[in-house]
């Protein structure tokens, strides 16, 4: 009904505006025009080439008249009766939870067997490079999962997320070091270390409110990396430290056995293929990815879930009712780390190598576009964009350099367009039984 | 241990390494990192005051603050070479030039990354600024990266000598530059603290402060006086990134991020929202971290700083001189 008197009232405004109003368009091509000129003038005009410089004026009119003319479209079409309606809509974003009918029966339940099945023999026909772009895509998506419980579903914006990921490489890689683990005794002990420094990191932090508690955790994420990096004696400082290849039962992956016993293409009677250290990454990869997906799929359907969602939409009247928000947050906290602990491991073994440069700023925000652009909350998006984020750039090399540009435009662009994603979470509504229904209707 | 005296002037330490030899006794190296702390204080209260004033006034960290300073350091050495290439050479025409023109253009980047990445997005949902200033963040280090390239670019020392005074065996070493950044930081706050206190202006951003809304129906243009806040905050930025660079000789286009993080520790630490809290917070976060430097270990400074942050944040998130936030239903 709403929309209707809506469309009504858009209707005799557009019937005012008949004739595009070509003067203010004009003068809003203008302002823009003369701001492109005074902000990319410089930067983009006069190269710095030591002490001097070099005069660059072609970019600046490009990028001028770029601007001018970008802003000119606009205002032109933000003016016709479709432009109002969706600067309506942007204006009055709306940012509820889409409820599907009570029978609904998702596709994905057709989808899911098919996409294991396709996962499931594609090592087989896929060379090196394409498995380790899957491995990389399949850890960003292990990553935005963990994230996604923390930012998507608690509201708790994590900017240090790459610092659980960093104890779970650097955990392979000190554990095999001081230690002797290896692959298979570290996977759990990341996962628990990185979810105890999750309680650990979130346990102080929970008092503060969602800006404070970004810098807090962008700030241990930098002490993590700066102290990987300056403890030169422990860690090996900038020049990392090896990380022992994964086995499969004590059976080794290398051309020779390193500790002894038969390495696999011996044992399996084939000859040596230098892939099948990354096959059997995928395939456990594949494996844990899929059991993150199930166990966050119960969880949000649990009532730790439920409460995690109510939390982010209001802390204060949870509390009201009773919710404990300290084990809320604290296990959202924990379980999004854990879940980065894990990536990190098959980080660290899929590179046989970790240094602190893996583990800049830029990894958490790469993250953080992931979960925001997949949609936060929706388990489908996240695993969508991560792939999308991770793979599109294995394609587009020769945009490599513009690739940090174009995470930060689709931020920007995706919080202006659908501050929740762009796969709505949608939750199958529930029918009441029928008694219930005639009993309401008579009333 | 000398060779980490000064965190912020890469020149001056292999002179006085030099020339000391080990004969620096503390109270030496006290003074001296208490001069350099308060030099770098100066200028982390100047990038301070953006983020202090912008969270005061829409309650939003401006994630992408520590990159306008960023920018305005590449801008402030472009003036400096394009004023000399015309034939500028006389010291203060060429600051002031450089200062004026950093300073505006600046202005106009905090105005228009207000305009296209923050007002779009005011009834939008609580995280959604915070996450567009990151995207800006990234935005303006790709856009400098790309358009100047990636290596570290410097400008010409400027202003040469120093004093030098004794005390005990050793001595306190002031270069000139460093005087210059004092004098000018303070002059800075002082245009600022006019501005907020006796102009209309600056009642207008108080009121603002107070209560938007209110503000609104008293007639104050409020959408307009954030833009206005937006332009000092980086017009502040500038006028530290043209003191970092004349001071520092070399940045790069990530220069902006661990200042940015250091300013915004400074901002929380005086109380987010306070003008005097920033630069107070400024100058002891500056101190703390010179002291930190000298006494225990620089290459931990950084994580003194972040660490400082967090106690900060978790013992006292009001700071010290701002006012505990109470929320209400």
């Amino acid at each position: 009904m709403s929309s209707i008197t809506l469309n009504k009232a858009l209707g005799n405004e557009a019937h005012r505006f008949k004739s595009y109003d070509i003067k203010k368009s004009l003068i809003e091509t203008l302002v823009a025009g003369l701001l492109a000129l005074i902000v990319f003038g410089p930067v983009v005009g006069v190269v710095l080439d030591g002490y001097s410089f070099n005069w660059q004026p072609a970019r600046v009119a490009w990028m001028t008249a770029i601007v001018m003319a970008g802003r000119l479209a606009l205002s032109l079409f933000l003016q016709t009766q479709t432009g109002q309606r969706l600067s309506h809509r942007f204006t009055h974003a709306d940012s509820g939870v889409h409820v599907l009918k009570p029978d609904h029966r998702s596709r994905l339940l057709w989808i899911m067997p098919l996409v294991v099945l396709a996962a499931l023999i594609f090592p087989a026909f896929a060379d090196k490079y394409l498995i380790t772009v899957v491995i990389l895509g399949l850890i960003y998506v292990l990553l935005g999962l963990g994230l996604n419980i923390v930012v998507g579903l608690a509201g708790l914006l994590d900017l240090g997320y790459v610092g659980f990921y960093a104890i779970g490489a650097y955990g392979l890689a000190l554990g095999y070091q001081y230690l002797g683990l290896g692959f298979w005794s570290v996977l759990p002990l990341a996962a628990i270390a990185a979810g105890f420094a999750g309680c650990l990191l979130g346990f102080p932090v929970l008092r503060l409110h969602g800006d404070y508690l970004a810098i807090v955790t962008l700030g241990f994420g930098e002490i993590i990396r700066l102290v990987l990096n300056n403890w030169l004696t422990f860690t090996g400082g900038p020049n990392g430290l090896p990380v022992p290849a994964p086995t499969f039962m004590g059976i080794e992956f290398g051309r020779q056995a390193k500790e002894g016993g038969t390495p696999i293409h011996q044992l399996l009677g084939m000859g040596y293929n230098p892939n099948l250290k990354f096959i059997f990454i995928y395939v456990v990869l594949f494996l844990v990815v899929l059991a993150v997906l199930y166990i966050k799929h119960r969880l949000t359907r649990m009532p730790i879930g439920r409460a995690w969602e109510a939390l982010r939409e209001d802390e204060i009247a949870c509390r009201s009712m009773g919710l404990n928000h300290v084990l809320v947050k604290l296990s959202a906290f924990a379980i999004g780390a854990s879940t980065a602990g894990l990536a990190g491991v098959f980080f660290a073994s899929y590179q046989g190598f970790v240094n602190p440069t893996s583990f800049t700023f830029f990894e958490s925000a790469l993250i953080l576009a992931i979960v925001v652009l997949g949609g936060m909350g929706s388990t489908v998006g996240v695993v969508i964009a991560a792939f999308v984020l991770t793979v599109a750039p294995e394609m587009l090399r020769s945009f490599a350099e513009y690739r940090v540009l174009l995470f930060g435009v689709l931020m920007v662009l995706m919080m202006m367009w659908r501050p929740r994603g762009l796969i709505r979470v949608s939750r199958t509504g529930v029918r009441p039984r029928k008694g219930v229904m005639a009993k309401v209707g008579g009333a | 241990m000398l060779t980490c005296l000064d965190p912020l002037a890469g020149r001056d330490k292999v002179r006085v390494s030099q020339l000391t030899d080990g004969t620096l006794i503390v109270d030496g190296i006290f003074l001296q990192q208490m001069v350099n702390g308060l030099t770098l204080g100066s200028v982390y209260g100047l990038i301070a005051i953006g983020y202090t004033m912008v969270y005061g006034i829409i309650g939003m960290i401006n994630f992408a603050h520590g990159d306008v300073y960023m920018v305005s350091a590449y801008l402030a050495a472009i003036g400096l070479a394009v004023f000399s290439f015309f034939g500028v050479q006389s010291f203060p025409f060429l600051i002031l030039g450089t200062l004026v023109f950093t300073i505006v253009v600046t202005g106009v980047y905090g105005l228009v990354i207000e305009r296209v990445a923050y007002k779009p997005l005011r009834n939008s949902t609580r995280l959604a600024p915070l996450i567009s200033a990151i995207g800006m963040s990234l935005i303006l280090q790709n856009y400098v990266q790309i358009s100047q390239g990636a290596r570290q670019q410097g400008v010409p020392t400027l202003l040469e000598g120093s004093m030098r005074f004794s005390i005990g065996t050793g001595f306190v070493q002031l270069t000139y530059t460093k005087i210059f950044i004092l004098i000018a930081a303070f002059i800075g706050m002082a245009i600022l603290t006019w501005l907020i206190k006796c102009t209309k202006l600056g009642r207008m951003c108080r009121a603002v402060q107070q209560d938007r809304k209110m503000a609104s129906i008293l007639g104050i243009n409020t959408d307009r006086v954030i833009s206005y806040v937006f332009i000092i905050g980086a017009a502040m930025a500038a006028l530290a990134g043209v003191l970092i660079t004349m001071n520092y000789g070399t940045f790069d286009f990530y220069a902006g991020f661990i200042i940015g993080i250091k300013a915004f520790t400074a901002a929380v630490l005086g109380g987010i929202g306070s003008l005097p809290g920033a630069m107070f917070g400024g100058l002891i976060l500056g101190v703390a971290e010179s002291q930190f430097a000298g006494m225990v270990n620089s290459d931990y400074k950084d994580v003194f700083s972040f660490a400082l942050l967090v106690l900060i944040l978790i013992l006292r998130p009001q700071g010290l001189l701002g006012r505990p936030l109470v929320t209400k239903v």
